[in-house]
């Protein structure tokens, strides 16, 4: 009984100017990095380099977005590590799935 | 949260991971969370490298763009196949229709994070707004997405001439509009597939993240986490939906952009 009669009434603290300023900075930045993209893809031509570009891009944002938007740049570094090591399994995947389309593409044309 | 339950009476000498503490600082729930979405991780990942590994057995379009023609001999240019707009029959407009999309789900991501924000303040009328916000940005996601599939399905008014087998097993050449499982005007069968599976798969998780948003409105707004204690449970929906714009990130790039 204590417990709920101590929670029922939340203290409501003001707002954090300085965090909602860092989530506005990051969105812009998202948006950003997509606009450079949507510019690369209509002026440069299609190649390895541009492809190559866009991956890096994506993956830069996927870091601000799991950094900043999922905090996981906050967590203590044993719940960093245990999200971000496991990935490196899908470093294998993918050499190996593009080693493969490779091959079956050499076999057929 | 995780300060509340320190346990009484446990030795120092038992080190971080001896029990009785909570070495990782966050809540079961949240980390329940986190695991889920690394399992979450690795099924798109095995999607997105399969959509690679298809594509790079398939040989590019080489010839001029103005010239392209949809062939199941070559892989199509994402930006003369996704080039419509609602309202806007025939113009041709490259991408501009999943550029909208991708700002409003980039956008939704960042209502979400403002109600995460507002939740550890513990301030009710904040998190009910952004909430919403978030809500209609999800929704109106999903209906871009419907009318992204619809006209995918449906195709173009020209169409493209293919050479397939059809259902009854028979070797044809035809005029063939929009998109199925067997055939499609764009490309490689494969092609239409995997945009089915991939953006289909993607789609459901955003349909489940609009259903798990409305619980935490709803439950916010009657004032269920005030009792509780705690906004931690928008903290947990709004992880699963930047889960859900970062997997939209990847799809972006290697279905539309490369």
């Amino acid at each position: 009984m204590e417990i709920q009669e101590n929670k029922s009434t939340l203290e409501v603290t003001p707002r954090n100017d300085a965090k909602v300023k860092k989530i506005w900075i990051t969105a812009g930045i998202l948006l950003a990095i997509t606009v450079a993209e949507f510019i690369m893809a209509f002026t440069m031509p299609r190649g390895l380099l541009l492809y190559a570009l866009f991956i890096i891009l994506t993956v830069w944002k996927a870091k601000y977005i799991m950094m900043e938007f999922m905090h996981l740049g906050d967590e203590v570094k044993p719940l960093f590590y245990s999200i971000i090591v496991p990935l490196i399994f899908l470093v294998w995947l993918l050499i190996a799935l593009a080693k493969e389309g490779t091959e079956i593409f050499m076999m057929r044309w | 949260m995780s300060a509340h339950s320190t346990a009484i009476g446990v030795s120092s000498k038992r080190g971080v991971w001896g029990g009785g503490n909570e070495p990782l600082k966050a809540s079961y729930g949240k980390l329940m969370m986190w695991f889920f979405l690394l399992s979450d991780i690795f099924t798109f990942a095995a999607f997105l490298i399969t959509y690679l590994s298809i594509r790079v057995s398939y040989p590019a379009y080489e010839g001029p763009m103005d010239a392209f023609v949809g062939s199941n001999e070559y892989w199509p240019i994402p930006e003369l196949v996704f080039d419509a707009v609602p309202f806007l029959h025939g113009v041709h407009a490259p991408l501009v229709f999943v550029g909208i999309m991708t700002f409003i789900l980039i956008s939704s991501s960042v209502t979400m994070v403002l109600a995460v924000e507002a939740g550890h303040r513990n301030d009710r009328n904040d998190v009910v707004k952004w909430m919403l916000w978030t809500i209609l940005g999800g929704a109106t996601f999903l209906g871009c997405q419907a009318w992204e599939w619809s006209h995918f399905i449906h195709g173009s008014d020209a169409g493209s001439i293919m050479t397939f087998v059809n259902g009854l097993g028979q070797n044809v050449t035809e005029t063939v509009h929009g998109a199925n499982l067997m055939v499609n005007e764009y490309g490689p069968a494969s092609f239409a597939n995997l945009f089915f599976f991939i953006t289909g798969f993607h789609g459901f998780h955003v349909t489940i993240g609009v259903c798990l948003l409305f619980l935490c409105f709803y439950q916010a707004a009657v004032g269920i986490y005030d009792q509780r204690g705690h906004y931690e449970m928008v903290e947990k929906i709004g992880l699963y939906w930047h889960f859900v714009d970062l997997v939209w990130v990847f799809v972006f790039t290697l279905f539309y952009l490369i």
